[in-house]
């Protein structure tokens, strides 16, 4: 029997009766409250509440996806499997009640009825307020819209109370996507104002704390570390009422209880949790198990191109043929990742990112090119990879030197611990190492702009440049901005063959998002975040 | 009296200034770096920086130890960046968990560790000798990790008698006024009979993986301690003079061997409330161990700073209790002495 069935056919008996268990003498209240709440168990909470603050968690995102409005929003498409899978290029309004695009700007009216949590009516000097807030505190959020060219307040303009034009600095195609990621969220401009000091003009402590916008949810209450309450905001009215009136985010440490909590039917929704425990959950079907392929997230293998032995394609070519891509998937992801692998030989290339690549595992050919580049005796190196990340990471780096020990690679595992991973990568002196990079912008000159250009980002971990490279990305940038279609197509098969003859990375296959739930939850939808949007969600 | 701890209190000045500055450089030295791991994955260096100059990490040392010094005299032990809250309120909420579910441990283990052992130390190589050395040995040789797993799979996954291991309380229950911060005090205070029993059943397979534990050193001691005294001249004179048996053990006995019993249980006491780690992140529980780990893990100094600062007040107030009950317990021992 079931705990909730339990709950029923004891609430008529007298309190008390049967165990020194809590909840076999909740009152008739409580179990009522339990229909309409949803408990989301996760490993880590939020440390900030707002996406805006410095150095907020990804948790702290979601957050702020359900308690925050945008001006606009994805459209849902249907996904694999059937799961509702944002639509990257329909959009549709949220705040706004419509959005025209002009040639260098776009105007957006918003709705007249939207009101913040409480209760002054939205108007456009919020809006551009918050965007100028979002290009000007630094940090990640000021980075993020400077993606799509977003970086000037002076870009944010007033029309009327009710009108707003955002203006384009450039022709840039991930504008208007970049205005339906998470950080352009409209903050309530005159409470955080009234909260702001000298110090914290954009008021950044005050909503750390507390949020301050007209979104679907609101948190009532936040223990760090230990749960985050969110209530329904039943004026909302950009969209649908949300059907669960209660969010209880409870963070579980430990992932082998928050499998058991799933399982007892005490817990609603988890994530994070081993690609193991998913797979068993999936096979015995008691709980729905989502999982979805990671929208340009891809786990790699990368080498210091700019030192030897890997500054010569060939080694790089070498260790391309001879990694152990099917044993990786089948023993460290349990299967839960697309492989980026093993393209049949006359495959052509796509215009789409990720795309697998032609290698696949044939130690024959990776000795004949090793000793081609001269290294038929094999050399000493060192792979690194982050320890946050250690139950998909330690397995894979095993098999990887399992594997080039046959060539006579002799490799040593150097594990980073988390706190210390960004600061090795940013050095660029790791030779070999394992990753992964995910963007939410999905679009391939986006991906290869940050991992492959010239310009050495955080994420050209590879230190790897090439005028040619350079020159097809920046060329589908520029053919994407003024829909130059042949162009653009041509430029990105252009570096996509480039980055796979070159191998500055060795692509090894697309991670899965996965979510367990409950049987009685539906509405799952998945997003280029990858967190949970609780506005769709429906139990019972 | 009053002034002989004012004394002793005095003489801890000094180790705690070294505390302070030790556990400050201690932290810096750790490998990596808070201003990365804080600007998140997309950070470019210059954004890094920026995250660098606003949480004031570009200052020389000298600088940071100052503005350190200055703002913990007033009572400030900075803020975290992991949760995001003041450092002094974070462990003043999760002090009371940690040690709520300690003394609780402690109690149960007390409870039976101390007749386990006098027992044991009355009848030397009989079964109840024999089966306080198996208890013991196995209780201390099962790292508390493995017990409280195993202790939920049997008790919450199998049998469905205990309740789901989220934290000091059900979900549906909200936590009550903040007197003490021992939730099944302040249940009691507020009159809440549901919610004092949520927090007890939420209390027992926690306390029970610290009691296995911790009954080891506890019962070991009690035995070694009574065996001793047992054997002494004393001890034989009372037998000899035909006091009852259970008087000669209780009242003369079992009072002498308490000294080192009581050294064990302050060590043992103040090892759990900071090594209970283990037991905190199994039951997910607010304490200030698994806190204290995580600002660890993401080099997130100031809760570092603030947890050891907060163990050595600790400490040095616990030794004193200690002190001041060894001379209530055997009035030869003295403060001075």
């Amino acid at each position: 029997m079931k705990r909730r069935d339990f709950l029923k056919s004891v609430s008529g008996l007298a309190a008390g009766a049967a165990l020194p268990v809590a909840p076999a003498v909740m009152s008739a209240a409580k179990a009522d409250a339990r229909s309409e709440t949803l408990l989301i168990v996760s490993e880590g909470g939020p440390n900030n509440l707002d996406i805006h603050g410095v150095g907020t968690n990804v948790p702290g995102y979601e957050v702020s996806w359900n308690c925050y409005d945008r001006l606009i929003s994805h459209e849902m498409k249907s996904g694999p499997g059937g799961v509702p899978y944002y639509d990257r290029d329909k959009f549709k309004p949220e705040l706004a009640e419509d959005m025209t695009i002009g040639d260098m700007s776009a105007t957006f009216r918003l709705r007249k009825n939207a009101k913040f949590h409480d209760g002054t009516p939205v108007t456009a000097k919020d809006v551009k307020w918050s965007l100028d807030r979002a290009v000007s505190v630094g940090g990640f959020p000021t980075f993020q819209m400077s993606a799509g060219s977003l970086t000037k307040p002076e870009q944010f303009v007033i029309v009327d109370d009710h009108t707003v034009r955002v203006d384009f600095l450039k022709k840039d195609r991930l504008t208007i996507p970049d205005l339906a990621v998470i950080v352009p969220c409209v903050v309530n401009s005159e409470l955080v104002k009234k909260n702001a000091t000298d110090k914290d003009p954009w008021g950044l402590e005050f909503t750390k704390q507390q949020t301050a916008g007209s979104g679907a949810y609101k948190v009532t209450k936040w223990t760090a570390g230990t749960e985050v309450v969110m209530e329904r905001n039943d004026d909302w009215v950009c969209g649908p009422l949300p059907k669960i009136k209660r969010v209880i985010w409870r963070m579980v440490p430990q992932a082998g209880n928050r499998r058991a909590l799933l399982e007892r039917g005490d817990a609603d929704i988890s994530y994070e949790l081993p690609n193991k425990d998913f797979q068993e959950m999936k096979a015995n079907g008691k709980l729905s198990v989502v999982s979805l392929p990671i929208s340009n997230g891809i786990q790699y293998i990368g080498m210091n191109v700019t030192k030897p032995p890997f500054d010569n394609p060939k080694v790089r070519q070498a260790l391309a043929y001879a990694m152990p891509y099917q044993k990786i998937i089948d023993a460290v992801m349990f299967g839960l990742a697309n492989p980026m692998f093993g393209a049949a030989a006359d495959k052509a290339t796509e215009v789409a990112w990720p795309q697998p690549t032609k290698y696949a595992t044939d130690m024959e050919k990776a000795k004949a090119l090793l000793a081609e580049a001269g290294y038929g005796n094999g050399f000493e190196t060192t792979i690194s990879f982050d320890l946050n990340f250690a139950q998909v990471n330690e397995p894979l780096c095993v098999l990887v030197q399992e594997s080039l020990a046959q060539l006579g690679i002799k490799t040593t595992i150097n594990k980073v611990p988390g706190a210390n991973w960004r600061t090795e990568l940013n050095k660029k002196e790791m030779p070999l190492f394992t990753n992964i990079f995910s963007g939410w912008l999905d679009y391939p000159e986006y991906f290869f702009y940050w991992c492959y250009h010239g310009n050495n980002s955080v994420f050209n971990t590879m230190s790897y440049k090439s005028p040619e490279m350079d020159r097809l990305i920046n060329g589908a940038r520029d053919a994407a901005a003024t829909g130059d279609k042949a162009t653009y197509d041509a430029d990105v098969k252009g570096f996509v063959d480039l980055a796979f003859a070159e191998v500055p990375r060795i692509p090894l296959y697309q991670p899965f998002v996965n979510v367990a739930m409950q049987k009685n939850i539906s509405g799952y939808q998945y997003w280029f975040h990858r967190r949970l949007d609780y506005r769709a969600l429906v139990k019972g | 009296m009053l002034s002989l701890i004012a004394k002793r209190l005095a003489f801890a000045i000094p180790s705690l200034i070294g505390v302070v500055i030790v556990t400050f450089l201690l932290t810096r030295a750790l490998p990596g770096d808070p201003a990365a791991y804080f600007a998140g994955p997309a950070a470019t260096k210059e954004a890094v920086e920026q995250i660098r100059k606003k949480l004031g990490f570009d200052k020389p040392l000298v600088e940071q130890f100052f503005r350190y010094t200055v703002d913990l005299a007033h009572g400030d032990l900075g803020s975290s960046l992991t949760t995001g809250q003041p450092v002094a309120t974070e462990i003043r909420n999760r002090l009371p968990a940690s040690a709520e579910l300690t003394l609780l441990g402690l109690l149960v283990s007390v409870a039976i560790a101390l007749p386990l052992g006098v027992l044991a130390a009355t009848r030397p190589g009989s079964w109840i000798d024999h089966t306080c050395r198996v208890v013991t040995t196995a209780g201390v040789s099962l790292p508390v990790f493995f017990t409280g797993l195993v202790l939920v799979y049997v008790f919450y996954f199998r049998l469905g008698w205990s309740p789901a291991p989220l934290g000091r309380l059900d979900v549906f229950y909200s936590a009550p006024n903040a007197v003490t911060g021992f939730y099944l005090i302040d249940t009691l205070i507020a009159g809440d009979a549901e919610a004092f029993r949520s927090a007890l059943s939420q209390l027992i397979l926690p306390a029970a993986t610290l009691a296995i534990f911790s009954l080891a050193p506890i019962a070991r001691m009690t035995r070694a301690s009574m065996l001793q005294v047992l054997s002494s001249e004393f001890v034989r004179t009372a037998r000899a003079s035909g006091l009852s048996p259970a008087t000669v053990t209780v009242t003369y006995a079992f009072r002498n061997a308490m000294l080192p019993v009581i050294t064990t249980l302050s060590m043992v006491f103040s090892f759990l409330l900071g090594a209970n780690v283990l037991v905190e992140k199994v039951f997910a529980w607010p304490g200030i161990g698994s806190y204290a780990v995580e600002a660890l893990i993401a080099s997130d100094f100031a809760p570092v700073q603030g947890f050891v600062l907060t163990m050595a007040v600790m400490y040095v107030l616990l030794n004193l209790v200690i002190d001041i009950l060894y001379g209530v317990i055997d009035p030869r021992v003295r403060l001075e002495g």
